[in-house]
């Protein structure tokens, strides 16, 4: 391909696109989508799925391009706003802010939440610039790589996914393995994908699709927390006390720049696999962050990296999820779902004929990610200080709150009270597993890939007709199960010899 | 809104002893229209095109709510048990009658646990591989499969989607059991049909038109009387040598058992209405599909398809031995 040929026409297709995300009426509706996004990101339990499900006969009477602007910045910017909670609460709203929750809420204990936050916001904001430009450069050959996943690559790519989960533990490895186990037999409950059979549902028709992820993750992170605390009161005046500086440090910086980098990478990278892709994307950089940092003792203590790689990843990869849609048609997940419905709704037929046919709508919502970013940092940064100052609320104020929005946030994921019960049962199952010190992040790790690895590792051996070997004459999947093994050598070999230096010492 | 309110509150004075006088009020506040599917999919936007021009025509809005689960079965167990006051209706596929089959304990009696509003559409489906997938017209492709039985894939969006009712129809036309691939939906099905991960499969032309327009997938047949006007260069199964191979994806709106007649006929009129509303007729268009006609959009109607597609796909499903429960 002629680069430079190449270049003059992205130039075309960028200014096109800034000529229209720069209308006034789109940058309104641009801003109006971050800043919801940003409200219930902040709000626990409440996702962009559920919005942009009430939002859609709003944007009947916009301008396509318009709707798509909002629409787009509302699940973004839910993206930043998840972390908020997710530092200041322990209470990540999804799944990839799941991490985050790991070394944020550290930070914010420590009364370090002001650098955690802007850690986030920043992290966030270069990283969704990187994968804009990307988009825009990159798009059509993405695509391609994508789909060069198949059931095989998947199975190996969540192998290796489960396998690096295990990292995620500051404590106990066996521990941690345990809850990896635990997340993937909850994640067998439902139907069977290829008979249909019902799973571990006891009868109730509300479980044929498996429990939800939004009322595991309230219960085991939000409401476990929320228990703990009740308990523990000497914990809660610590936090507001030693608020001391709500601006980055420079060594702080100095920390985060190469976790944003790598973070924004792997998340890029990630992001434009449908389905588990951007799941793994946050996981996956917390991994590869405490596995080559000289001190990992520090990760799930407040290390900023552990906030600054898998923010930077979450948000990268949200931005790239948007490749598959943009250009095939396909979603990616239930967000990209809702936008392929405005799109038809309004009359576009999405698929691979929209950039062509419709280049300023194309190109117009890819400019206003960029926008949208630059304002979601913008709009952030200032917020910090409000956020902060949310931990002095009183608990006996804060904790209902919570737990109300927890309700209404789980409840209008699928309109079921049954997800409210769930809820419930797993902050009980939540608090239990504090109390036996282990940590709910492989648990949800195992709960969100345990079905896409069966799954995929059936439908494999199904197009191969029960041939093994399908996942190791693959190069692609050969070379994901080789990282896999090598990850749990890496694992295994250095804990198993400080465990046995530890036995020693105490005998000693 | 205090003026709605004190609407509301009059409405349920008067209903309390005249369902006459209550069905002229109707509507006097927001009516719920579920979805018993997620939100994003063609049957949501098949609701929400709808709703948006039943709302205005009725002078309330129509709130579409997403009630996802069980294959439709959760949706339609909740509007079952609903109040039987016009305020919650019901918009629901093909999978209304097939669901009676492939769940062996439904929540509700399908036949008598609803009242009919009408048809809505069909929408057509189309037989698709992928791009280099070797026969090249769907004579060949029968002839190959019964050839390749034990190297084709078919692939399909999971128990009792659109794609593994008509996965089961077409081996059962061919009398050949073939190796089905099952996803979650549709879209990871067509991810990996475009990315020729399988062989081939039938969907919806709300999932496939552009595909098979750019050329990342082929198509081989319409599951139609007549050529689907978006794809006018595909031929039906007729044509192409498949006759009896014909299945739609009927949509149709339903009122929970007991509700006023003055209420089931205001809805009637006013869903034909929409039917006729030239956005509504031109989006149905652009998803390969058209409304139904005005006698379709009865109640009559759509109990008898209803009733006649139980019986059609009961011994389909049985034969193939599947069941979502």
């Amino acid at each position: 391909m002629d680069f430079l040929a190449t270049f003059t026409e992205l130039g075309h297709n960028l200014g096109l696109g800034f000529s229209t995300a720069a209308l006034p009426v789109n940058l309104a509706f641009c801003f109006l989508g971050v800043l919801l996004g940003t409200l219930i990101g902040v709000l626990p339990g409440i996702g962009p799925t559920a919005t942009i499900a009430m939002l859609l006969p709003i944007t009947f009477n916009f301008e396509p391009a318009t709707s798509l602007i909002m629409l787009a910045g509302i699940y973004y910017g839910a993206q930043y706003g998840g972390s908020t909670t997710a530092i200041l609460i322990n209470l990540p709203g999804e799944s990839s802010s799941a991490v985050t929750a790991i070394d944020g809420y550290q930070m914010a204990k420590q009364g370090r939440a002001g650098p955690a936050l802007a850690t986030a916001a920043l992290g966030s904001f270069f990283a969704g610039s990187v994968a804009t430009i990307l988009i825009a450069l990159f798009a059509p050959p993405l695509t391609d790589l994508a789909l060069k996943f198949g059931p095989a690559e998947y199975f190996s790519l969540m192998m290796l996914g489960l396998v690096a989960s295990v990292a995620l533990a500051s404590g106990s490895v066996l521990k941690a393995l345990a809850m990896v186990v635990l997340g993937l037999l909850l994640g067998l409950i439902g139907s069977d994908v290829n008979t249909g059979a019902q799973r571990y549902t006891l009868g109730f028709l509300e479980l044929a699709d498996g429990l939800n992820f939004v009322a595991v993750a309230v219960g085991v992170f939000g409401i476990a927390e929320i228990l703990r605390n009740l308990e523990d009161e000497s914990d809660r005046e610590v936090m507001v006390k030693k608020v001391t500086n709500l601006w980055p440090s420079k060594e702080d910086f100095k920390a985060m720049i190469a976790p944003v980098l790598r973070g924004t990478a792997l998340g890029s990278v990630l992001g434009i696999l449908p389905g588990g892709g951007a799941i793994l994307s946050s996981f996956a950089a917390y991994t590869v962050e405490k596995k080559i940092s000289k001190t990992p003792e520090r990760f799930g203590k407040g290390a900023i990296e552990g906030v600054a790689a898998p923010e930077s990843a979450n948000n990268a990869g949200a931005q790239t999820s948007f490749i598959p849609m943009l250009t095939l048609g396909i979603p990616a997940n239930p967000v990209m779902a809702l936008m392929i419905g405005a799109m038809i709704i309004q009359g576009i037929q999405p698929g691979p004929n929209v950039a062509t046919e419709k280049p300023e709508l194309f190109w117009g919502v890819i400019a206003s990610m960029w926008i949208g970013n630059l304002m979601l940092v913008l709009l952030n940064l200032p917020l910090i200080g409000l956020w902060v100052r949310l931990l002095t609320v009183p608990y006996t104020v804060l904790f209902p709150a919570i737990i109300a929005f927890c309700a209404i946030g789980v409840y209008s994921v699928n309109s079921n009270s049954f997800d409210l019960y769930a809820v419930s049962a797993f902050g009980f199952l939540g608090y239990l597993l504090v109390k036996l010190e282990c940590e709910p992040a492989p648990l949800l790790l195992g709960f969100v890939l345990g079905p896409m690895l069966e799954e995929n590792l059936r439908r494999a051996m199904t197009i191969s007709r029960g041939d093994w070997t399908v996942f190791f004459t693959k190069p692609l999947s050969l070379t994901l199960l080789l990282m896999a093994a090598a990850v749990l050598a890496i694992v295994f070999l250095p804990s198993v010899r400080k465990k046995r230096e530890e036995v020693f010492v105490e005998e000693g | 809104m205090l003026k709605s309110f004190a609407a509301a509150a009059a409405a349920l004075i008067v209903a309390s002893g005249f369902g006459q006088a209550q069905a002229q009020e109707y509507p006097s506040r927001p009516i719920t229209m579920v979805v018993p599917f997620a939100a994003g999919g063609p049957t949501d936007t098949v609701t929400r095109l709808v709703a948006e021009s039943m709302g205005k025509d009725l002078g309330q809005q129509i709130v579409v709510e997403n009630v996802g689960g069980a294959g439709g079965t959760l949706g339609a167990g909740r509007v079952a048990k609903a109040d039987k006051d016009g305020y919650t209706l019901l918009l629901h596929h093909i999978g209304m009658a097939t669901s009676a089959t492939l769940y062996r304990k439904l929540p509700y009696d399908t036949l008598n646990a609803f009242d009919y509003v009408g048809l809505v559409t069909e929408v057509p489906m189309t037989l698709v591989s992928r791009s280099d997938f070797e026969p090249k017209d769907l004579k060949s492709l029968v002839e190959y499969v019964k050839a390749n039985k034990d190297k084709v894939t078919y692939a399909n969006a999971g128990v009792g989607a659109a794609s593994h009712l008509c996965g089961m129809l077409f081996m059962s036309k061919i009398e050949t059991p073939l190796t089905t691939v099952p996803y979650k939906g549709t879209g990871p099905a067509m991810t990996d049909l475009v990315g020729k991960q399988v062989d081939f499969m039938c969907d919806q032309t709300t999932n496939t038109t552009n595909q098979i327009k750019s050329g990342k997938i082929k198509a081989y047949a319409t599951t139609t009387k007549q050529r689907v006007p978006s794809l006018p260069d595909v031929p039906t199964a007729e044509e192409a040598g498949l006759p009896g191979f014909e299945v739609g994806i009927w949509h149709g709106v339903y009122a929970p058992k007991g509700t006023s007649p003055e209420i089931i006929k205001k809805l009637t009129t006013s869903l034909q209405k929409a039917l006729k509303d030239p956005t509504v007729v031109q989006r149905f268009a652009d998803l390969g599909t058209q409304p139904s006609s005005e006698a379709d959009a009865t109640p009559d109607a759509l109990k008898a398809k209803l009733t006649s597609e139980i019986d059609r796909w009961a011994p389909v499903i049985k034969a193939a031995g599947v069941y979502a429960d």
